[in-house]
């Protein structure tokens, strides 16, 4: 495939390198000139200076024949203008843009951005697995809505109560409750919750905490 | 009208003071409160009566705490062609303002964005257009 990455920074050069380790052709376009000579020292020619979000630039880049742009700058709406011009000028078909600012998430699906990557959201959720007190992780965001994992506690006052015993939010779903030793249970009415449960829940962000609160029974 | 103007440099200033001094309602939003000393430049203009903020315009809670759900008329005038670009469509797509315009110093930008739906204003193009204008004697004196 031939891929575009904008912006030349750690996470561009690092993507760079990977995807040129899998065998794609790749090419980095950055406004800086020093930094593009780093990169073409280390990597082999593979950066044009330029400004991403320029047509002129990407048409220099051969943008019209490319697979894939992903948009890494550390502008969320550099990541965002770069990702239009390519989709509207040059029809590259997937388009992927780095947000720093997770609320810009639903924009730019709005404006036909395929992939969005909130780098906070990412480090926001392993450091959530990583805090045992916290119950809740969300596992996946899909479009408006997205699958959390909440953890029963032995602390918790819904340990040994039904399912049924709870009235759980419209919008929220229990998919699946894990237990130790691959002891999985699909959950029922009757179904009864112990502690270090982990339950898998469809649910929507601004249920989330009154779900947690449903089967932690804070 | 409500308008919300993003950018409080030498044309959103004055854009600003314009609009106040025809009785229109006006809030100003800028990254930087020092910006804010045009609205009060004495000389040509009204001093600025309206609402001055300090905050970053491509950011949604700040823009709801400055009424753009009220807002009439949305306007993106900071330095970045980029900011501006993306103020003026959260304007569109999240808060539905009735009309957004949007200055563009890239001529390209500015058209692809205006066939996109956004009131898009290439001040490049109007002014090398006006200058070449005067210098071919075409303009009126």
């Amino acid at each position: 495939m031939y891929i575009v990455v904008i912006g030349g920074g750690k996470v561009g050069y690092y993507l760079a390198k990977a995807l040129l380790g899998e065998g794609h052709e790749v090419l980095i376009i950055e406004k800086d000139a020093g930094v593009c000579e780093e990169i073409n020292e280390e990597l082999g020619s593979i950066s044009l200076r330029g400004d991403g979000c320029e047509a002129a630039t990407l048409a220099e880049a051969g943008t019209e024949r490319a697979d894939m742009l992903i948009a890494v700058t550390g502008d969320d709406e550099d990541n965002l203008v770069s990702c239009q011009v390519s989709k509207h000028k040059f029809n590259v078909p997937r388009t992927i843009a780095r947000l720093k600012n997770p609320q810009n998430e639903t924009l730019f699906k709005m404006l036909g951005i395929d992939v969005t990557i909130s780098s906070t959201n990412v480090i926001l959720e392993h450091i959530e697995e990583e805090v045992p007190t916290h119950a809740l992780t969300h596992l996946l965001v899909l479009e408006g809505q997205e699958i959390v994992e909440i953890k029963i506690p032995p602390e918790a006052s819904t340990v040994g109560k039904a399912i049924r015993d709870f009235s759980l939010p419209p919008d929220s779903k229990l998919l699946l409750i894990a237990r130790e030793k691959g002891k999985n249970v699909v959950p029922a009415p009757n179904t009864i919750l112990a502690v270090g449960d982990r339950i898998i829940a469809l649910t929507t962000h601004d249920t989330e905490e009154k779900l947690r609160d449903i089967l932690v029974g804070d | 009208m409500n308008v919300l103007i993003v950018g409080c440099g030498r044309v959103g200033a004055w854009l600003a003071r314009l609009l106040d001094a025809d009785g229109h309602q006006v809030t100003v939003l800028d990254t930087d409160a020092y910006s804010f000393r045009r609205l009060r430049f004495p000389g040509l203009l009204n001093e600025f009566k309206g609402t001055a903020l300090v905050g970053n315009g491509i950011d949604q809670d700040t823009l709801k705490k400055a009424g753009i759900e009220q807002a009439d008329v949305f306007i993106a005038l900071t330095q970045g062609d980029n900011r501006n670009i993306m103020a003026s469509q959260i304007a569109k797509h999240i808060f539905k303002v009735p009309r957004v315009i949007c200055r563009i110093y890239d001529p390209l930008r500015q058209e692809l964005y205006s066939n996109l739906g956004i009131g898009a204003i290439s001040p490049t193009a109007i002014f090398a257009d006006l200058l070449k204008a005067q210098l071919e004697g075409k303009a009126e004196k």
